[in-house]
């Protein structure tokens, strides 16, 4: 395959970026995107140009490392993350735009690497349980609801890749907040902090200069992971609760 | 003022990070200011039901549709004084507009301070009505200022209006060709704005999940069709004459 990419270039946070024109032949449609953009960037470093950075770690789609909104989708054409995204979904000939996840709470550290660490800090306000140190529990000893366990695997599955801030036209971390306040909540072990760890969240996710929620669904339509719009009325619920029960 | 996990120290210190208000987290956070926009919302919705409820008795007749104008002074009467109900619907309705309009405002700026830069390879996504819900809260705005200037007050009124005879003071309206052409403008904005607004009021209360979804859905887009037939009816009688 013969490509044509027009992909984000940026020096730093402080310059401005722009789009840069590159040619790519020999592409396999059974190349990932990212072996492809490994491609361009040999090319690159054999002419003596800087290479393209982008993030990408595991290639599995399990890790949430790898970013791109690829023809103005996060992840691109496919359901799934950039790295499973494989060169067959693309056309002979295509022109292709590659470009960073755009928001102020994630601001670009360099071409298409953006700095996420604003969902670290959301984590950090209230993903976690007090979980008793020692040995561990009997598997047994904590029952679990199979609707709850369910649910709660659902939101667990998030990888907090961001497609969700990048997709929004708010860039409004709402879906991966949500994911993380559900998992947590619904569970038995998430109990003690249950009202703490939504109000947290949510007042961090703010103070992060993330967007609110239009209820547009373009988050829910470009997660890699499925998590499901309703996901947020459910952390909307869990927030209206916490307001009332919160000890103050 | 992050309220994240403070590491206590060994002794037992004073607590110096009360949790605020019920009323201070509400305005201060972007969900409790989109549960403010849902209740206020909510509120003017179940009014223009109403509303349009009330603007079909003008199939009924004049005399008919200038009582029933009478009766909403007299709603409530003995105990309530003389347009006393009315303007306690006024001022549940003011201040539902100004809650509704100031948390629309802030919410709009932040959110498009969190996405300053526009994507290079743009996309049209989100269907219409979700898109224009800031312009159509904009024109419903204007328009609820020209409705009240010109129905209620008289003071934007074609051709003298007449207090306590708002069945001619409806016929006057519609028969500018600028009053149809407000009046409608302003109703599908209504049918727009409610029909991303129900659902959306509902998935912020934490009212929706995913078996409810259809029925939220629905709800939302025939309360959004009655709404803009119910109230467009009216301009289209007059202008064909079936009300004259």
């Amino acid at each position: 395959m013969k490509l044509t990419l027009r992909v984000w270039r940026q020096q730093n946070a402080e310059t401005p970026g722009a789009m840069a024109t590159y040619e790519v032949d020999g592409i396999s449609p059974d190349m990932s995107f990212l072996e492809m953009l490994d491609t361009l960037n040999e090319e690159l470093i054999l002419g003596g140009d800087e290479p393209v950075a982008f993030d990408h770690d595991c290639r599995e789609g399990i890790c949430g490392a790898c970013s791109l909104v690829i023809n103005g989708d996060a992840h691109g054409p496919e359901r799934t993350t950039t790295c499973q995204l494989h060169m067959r979904s693309f056309q002979d000939g295509d022109t292709i735009d590659v470009e960073p996840w755009r928001a102020s709470a994630f601001p670009v550290v360099k071409d298409l690497v953006v700095d996420r660490s604003a969902f670290d800090r959301i984590i950090q306000s209230g993903g976690y349980i007090s979980a008793p140190t020692g040995t561990a529990p009997d598997a047994h000893a904590t029952p679990v609801p199979k609707p709850d366990a369910d649910f709660a695997f659902e939101h667990a599955e998030c990888i907090g890749c961001g497609a969700c801030v990048a997709a929004c036209p708010n860039g409004s971390a709402m879906l991966f907040t949500s994911a993380k306040v559900n998992h947590l909540n619904v569970l038995p072990q998430g109990a003690p902090e249950r009202e703490t760890r939504v109000l947290d969240m949510v007042a961090t996710m703010d103070e992060e200069g993330f967007g609110g929620c239009t209820l547009t669904g373009e988050c829910a339509t470009a997660c890699p992971k499925g998590i499901p719009l309703p996901s947020i009325a459910a952390m909307n619920k869990e927030w209206l609760r916490a307001t009332r029960k919160v000890r103050r | 003022m992050s309220r994240g996990p403070s590491v206590v120290s060994m002794a037992l210190a004073t607590r110096t990070d009360r949790r605020s208000s019920m009323t201070r987290t509400l305005w201060d956070s972007s969900v409790g200011k989109k549960t403010i926009m849902a209740v206020s919302g909510l509120i003017m919705l179940g009014y223009l039901v109403v509303h349009m409820l009330g603007n079909l008795k003008i199939f009924f007749g004049s005399d008919e549709f200038n009582h029933y104008a009478h009766w909403l002074r007299t709603l409530g009467e003995p105990f309530l004084h003389y347009e006393w109900a009315l303007w306690i619907v006024r001022v549940v309705l003011v201040a539902a507009v100004v809650l509704h309009a100031v948390s629309a405002y802030q919410l709009s700026r932040r959110d498009i301070r969190a996405r300053p830069n526009a994507y290079v390879h743009r996309k049209a996504r989100a269907s219409y009505a979700t898109r224009t819900m800031r312009w159509g809260g904009i024109i419903l705005a204007l328009f609820i200022v020209w409705h009240i200037l010109d129905l209620t007050t008289g003071t934007v009124h074609p051709g003298g209006f007449q207090a306590g005879h708002p069945y001619q003071n409806v016929l006057d309206t519609f028969s500018t060709w600028y009053g149809n052409v407000i009046y409608i403008v302003a109703v599908l904005a209504v049918g727009l704005h409610v029909q991303h607004g129900f659902w959306s009021a509902a998935q912020t209360l934490g009212v929706g999940n995913a078996t409810r979804d259809r029925m939220l859905k629905t709800v939302g887009n025939v309360l959004a069709v009655v709404l803009t037939a119910g109230f467009v009816s009216v301009p289209v009688a007059v202008m064909t004459g079936v009300v004259n």
